[in-house]
């Protein structure tokens, strides 16, 4: 049976926004079919992604799944197929959405429609930029994100929204036009911009420098790799409890997931010459933002920040350049996009019964709050990096591969180890501990059955992720094998012909 | 067919025939009638201006030169040309309800709309410099009489006037110039100017400059934008809608023939000038558009910066770099004309609103206007997937293969500052608290957005009718 399955699960959520645009009726009537017509649609599209995975090889290193049309111009056509690295960010996605959508069931009650409709494009848009085998078209959905989460974040986000949301879109765009050139000039040098077809071509070492940096920036801003990681405490504290978790769990991951794409394979030797660079503002990222983590008052500005940190970890995986440190940065941002995704819903939900987000407005939950109490500290564990959690896992493999390149980078990213289980457990400490003294607090309700439903699922990922890895590691080990040993080789020839010199 | 006048072929100006004597004809109706025909003027108008399309696209293919060299009709003209008409024909459809008010019946408006598009049409089909200089004026003094139109008012007079005064001036620098290139090369025709520019002199390259100083005025690129902000808040709105598009497309189309047919072979000499004007358009108009309150002055600026991108693909003087032209006029004027329905519609008890501020809560009072205007202002910022993007993509595209970096960098930077603008207005729109529930839009401004938001919206889906027209455009050129 042949249908483009990959352009179903990409623009069903977009046509599922269609129908909730056509959709009409009086203001009540028309919100809840918008909430319904919005969690089937991303619930069809997960079932449709698993079956992505079902029919996935996982032993062939290349995309499957492809799909070609003539689009743009010539060498810039419609272009998509999966591999075993973009693989699970696209299912992390779809799995994802359901959850942002429960999560908003009761919180968000005003522009419902237009809610509901900003996230199916958004997701339609996510999708895409895992699945675009053709760099413009890559470059089309990454930027084309923008506009649903600027809307999202200044619609129905906090008090500062205007300012997050201006921040968050000028400096994504900022960051990105760069990328846009470096696009254009590499079609000038290949006649094209089907990303197969460059990831076998050799960039001429100046260009891979320059195109490298473009990249870096777009990618470096997306991650957010510290110094320019500034938009995101901001965004993320402004934005909706679903916008925190989608910015978490997914946005961030395409600037992880770009360098894995873009840079590493097609740039080898400037990723080479960079990775000190990378290691650097890794190691920084992961001390510094950790430090500034125990320092904060709120509770998802704390969070923000250790999402910065353990962005840290990935990137430095990534630029070790080798087996364990890729497959880490891998299963570490699959494993973050779950625990940070539960991590701001866990906030969400206090948040919904107190409207405050002050950590010291807090203490004493597990009086009146077991379950969510058991519930937030298993993610605190993941988030610390526990073993038995898939935190740990992503954690461990990323500091192997770094070691096995460069030991005091490991050594002093081991260091933020240490640190986020101080800021992590002072949270959950502050938090959920303690004796009850704050009178408002007499009152609140654990979960409910809505929001158990949204929390246990992911629960359970996180500790049979952190048990049983195999199925992520798996998935994508024969496309990392494959960049790895290409990466390898184009560094060793040159090494090589130094030495010959 | 031997349709021939004094032994000139006669067969590619029938288009421009048919509408100099289409105006005529309503100008009698009119002068007859009076003002109370004013609906009908207007109407026989727009539809004069589809036949004329209908007559370009039937006319003959290929390349075909009359008048001695002076008309050239190829494909980058019945390009250029469908787009000046639409520009227009809409221009005209938005402007039937500000004809209705009693005050301001006037049938002459949609006259002089034809007769300066007559002009736009000579001008993008202009051989030499005397067409040029033909078309240019014909254009212009409709131009100037079009933007006091609303003679009651000061400003409006004001902005008739200062555009006169102005745009003489930069007509008489055209002049000045062409003379002067007349005077070293010997001849007034492009071609014959490209083969006594292969030897390049000083006096030729001062010409050149004077030549361009003039155009530049034309399409309101820095330094000679001074008139466009005043002129555009002036005017009467559908004017400013008419001031936007058509003329923009004209004066673009002939400042890229100029260059590329008749100065061919000395490229670095106006290649300098073209990427200082560029990245100085692009420059002013994001950054001095960041103060404004009046949507219209806003749009001035606008218009001003998308110049400064369009000249961007000119600057790589090639035929990537022609068709990116192309690209972007035709896509700049649709989103241009699809904002200013919006700005037509935006009434209050019959007021017209031209504040930024007077946009507050659209999307809560009115979603779907809200909705198709925010996706053209992200357009006009150049954020993908929309109809913008692609238009910057083209031109940038053609500047990195011509080896233009600085101009690629600065203008994208420079698109990074535009996009907060556009954002702000988004901003006031979707986020501020309503400021008050706006008119119904009217069915003729609603056919118009639904065109142009669609079109901008769906562009990305089939781009390649518009893609592969422009390049066979551009080739012609070549």
């Amino acid at each position: 049976m042949t249908w483009p399955i990959l352009s179903v699960v990409t623009f069903l959520p977009l046509a599922g926004a269609l129908l909730i645009w056509l959709s009409r009726g009086d203001d009540w009537a028309a919100q809840g079919n918008a909430r319904w017509i919005a969690l089937w649609t991303t619930l069809v599209t997960f079932g449709i992604s698993v079956l992505l995975v079902l029919r996935f090889d996982a032993s062939n290193p290349d995309f499957q799944f492809v799909e070609k049309a003539s689009w743009l111009a010539q060498g810039i056509s419609y272009h998509m197929g999966v591999d075993g690295i973009s693989l699970p960010f696209v299912i992390l996605t779809t799995a994802l959405m359901p959850f942002c959508i429960v999560a908003s069931w009761k919180s968000i009650t005003v522009r419902v429609r237009e809610y509901m409709m900003a996230f199916l494009i958004l997701e339609t848009l996510m999708i895409g930029t895992f699945s675009a085998l053709d760099l413009v078209l890559f470059y089309l959905f990454f930027e084309g994100g923008l506009i649903p989460m600027f809307l999202i974040i200044g619609v129905w986000g906090g008090p500062r929204r205007v300012y997050a949301s201006f921040k968050f879109f000028l400096y994504t765009l900022l960051g990105s036009v760069l990328m846009l050139l470096a696009i254009m000039a590499l079609y000038w040098n290949a006649g094209t911009t089907d990303i197969p077809t460059l990831m076998r071509t050799a960039v001429p070492r100046g260009m891979q420098t320059w195109a490298w940096l473009a990249f870096f920036a777009s990618f470096a801003v997306k991650m957010p790799m510290w110094p320019v990681h500034t938009w995101l405490p901001d965004a993320h504290v402004e934005a909706p409890t679903a916008g925190s978790v989608i910015l978490a769990a997914i946005l961030l991951k395409m600037g992880g997931y770009g360098f894995l794409r873009f840079s590493l394979p097609m740039f080898p030797l400037a990723s080479s010459d960079f990775a000190p660079l990378v290691f650097t503002l890794s190691v920084i990222a992961i001390v510094y933002t950790s430090l500034v983590a125990l320092m904060q008052e709120d509770v998802k500005k704390l969070i923000a920040y250790s999402s910065v940190a353990h962005m840290g970890f990935v990137t430095m995986g990534i630029f070790a350049g080798n087996t364990q440190g890729i497959a880490g940065g891998v299963f570490q941002m699959v494993s973050h996009g779950i625990v940070s995704g539960a991590l701001f819903l866990c906030v969400g939900i206090v948040y919904d019964r107190m409207h405050t987000r002050e950590i010291k407005a807090y203490g004493g939950l597990v009086n009146r709050m077991p379950l969510y109490a058991l519930v937030f500290m298993v993610f605190t564990m993941a988030n610390v990096g526990l073993p038995g959690t898939s935190g740990f896992v992503g954690e461990f493999l990323t500091l192997l591969g770094a070691f096995k390149v460069n030991i005091p980078t490991a050594t002093l990213a081991t260091l933020g180890v240490i640190l986020s289980a101080g800021y992590a457990l002072w949270l959950y400490r502050k938090v959920v501990f303690g004796a009850l003294e704050k009178p408002n607090l007499a009152g609140i309700k654990d979960l409910t059955l809505r929001e158990g439903v949204v929390l246990f699922p992911l629960v359970l990922l996180t500790i049979f992720f952190g048990v049983y890895p195999k199925p992520v590691l798996d998935m994508s080990a024969a496309s990392i094998q494959q960049l790895v040993s290409n990466y390898q080789a184009a560094i060793s020839v040159v090494k090589a012909a130094a030495v010959v010199q | 067919m031997n349709f021939t006048a004094a032994g000139y072929l006669l067969l590619p100006v029938v288009p421009e025939m048919l509408l100099s004597v289409c105006a005529m004809i309503l100008l009698m109706i009119g002068a007859y009638n009076g003002q109370r025909v004013t609906n009908v003027v207007t109407g026989l108008a727009i539809f004069f201006l589809v036949c004329t399309a209908a007559a370009i696209v039937v006319s003959p293919t290929g390349k075909v030169v009359t008048f001695g060299g002076s008309f050239v009709l190829d494909d980058f003209a019945r390009f250029l040309k469908l787009l000046t008409l639409l520009g227009s024909a809409v221009t005209l459809i938005l402007s039937i309800e500000f004809l209705q008010d009693n005050s301001r019946r006037m049938f002459e408006f949609a006259i002089l709309v034809l007769l300066s598009t007559v002009g736009m049409m000579i001008l993008i089909s202009a051989g030499d410099l005397i067409a040029l200089y033909l078309g240019l004026e014909l254009m212009s003094l409709a131009l100037y009489v079009v933007a006091a139109s609303h003679r009651d008012n000061a400003k409006s007079t004001e902005a008739g006037l200062k555009y006169f005064v102005l745009g003489a001036l930069s007509s008489g620098m055209l002049l000045y110039g062409a003379s002067l290139i007349y005077g070293f090369t010997g001849t007034v025709t492009f071609t014959g100017i490209a083969a006594a520019a292969k030897a390049g002199n000083v006096g030729l390259t001062i010409g050149l400059v004077f030549l361009l100083a003039g155009l530049c005025f034309k399409v309101s690129a820095v330094p000679f934008h001074m008139w466009t902000p005043d002129v555009y808040e002036g005017a009467p709105t559908p004017v400013t809608a008419f001031f936007a598009s058509a003329p923009k497309v004209a004066a673009l189309a002939v400042f890229t023939r100029v260059t590329l047919t008749a100065f061919p072979d000395i490229t670095q000499a106006w290649q300098q000038i073209v990427v200082f004007v560029s990245i100085a358009s692009m420059a002013l108009g994001s950054f001095a558009a960041i103060g404004q309150t009046n949507i219209k002055r806003l749009m001035a600026y606008s218009s001003i910066g998308h110049m400064g991108f369009a000249l961007v693909g000119l600057a790589a003087g090639t035929p990537q770099g022609a068709q990116g032209v192309l690209v972007y006029i035709t896509i700049y004027v649709m989103m241009t004309l699809g904002t200013f329905s919006i700005i037509l519609a935006m009434k209050r008890d019959g007021q017209a609103l031209e504040k930024i501020s007077d946009f507050a809560g659209l999307a809560r009072t009115n979603p779907l206007l809200a909705f198709f205007m925010a996706m053209l202002l992200f357009s006009l910022a150049g954020v993908p997937p929309l109809a913008g993007f692609f238009a910057k993509f083209y031109v940038f595209m053609a500047a990195i293969n011509a080896g233009l970096f600085t101009l690629a960098v600065l203008g994208v930077l420079a698109s990074v500052v535009g996009a907060y603008y556009y954002l702000t207005i988004v901003k006031v729109m979707y986020f501020d608290e309503p400021a008050g529930v706006v008119q119904p839009m009217r069915a003729e401004l609603r056919t118009v957005l639904a065109v142009a938001g669609l079109f901008n919206i769906l562009f990305a889906a089939y781009p390649a009718p518009l893609v592969s027209a422009a390049s066979a455009a551009a080739k012609s050129l070549f």
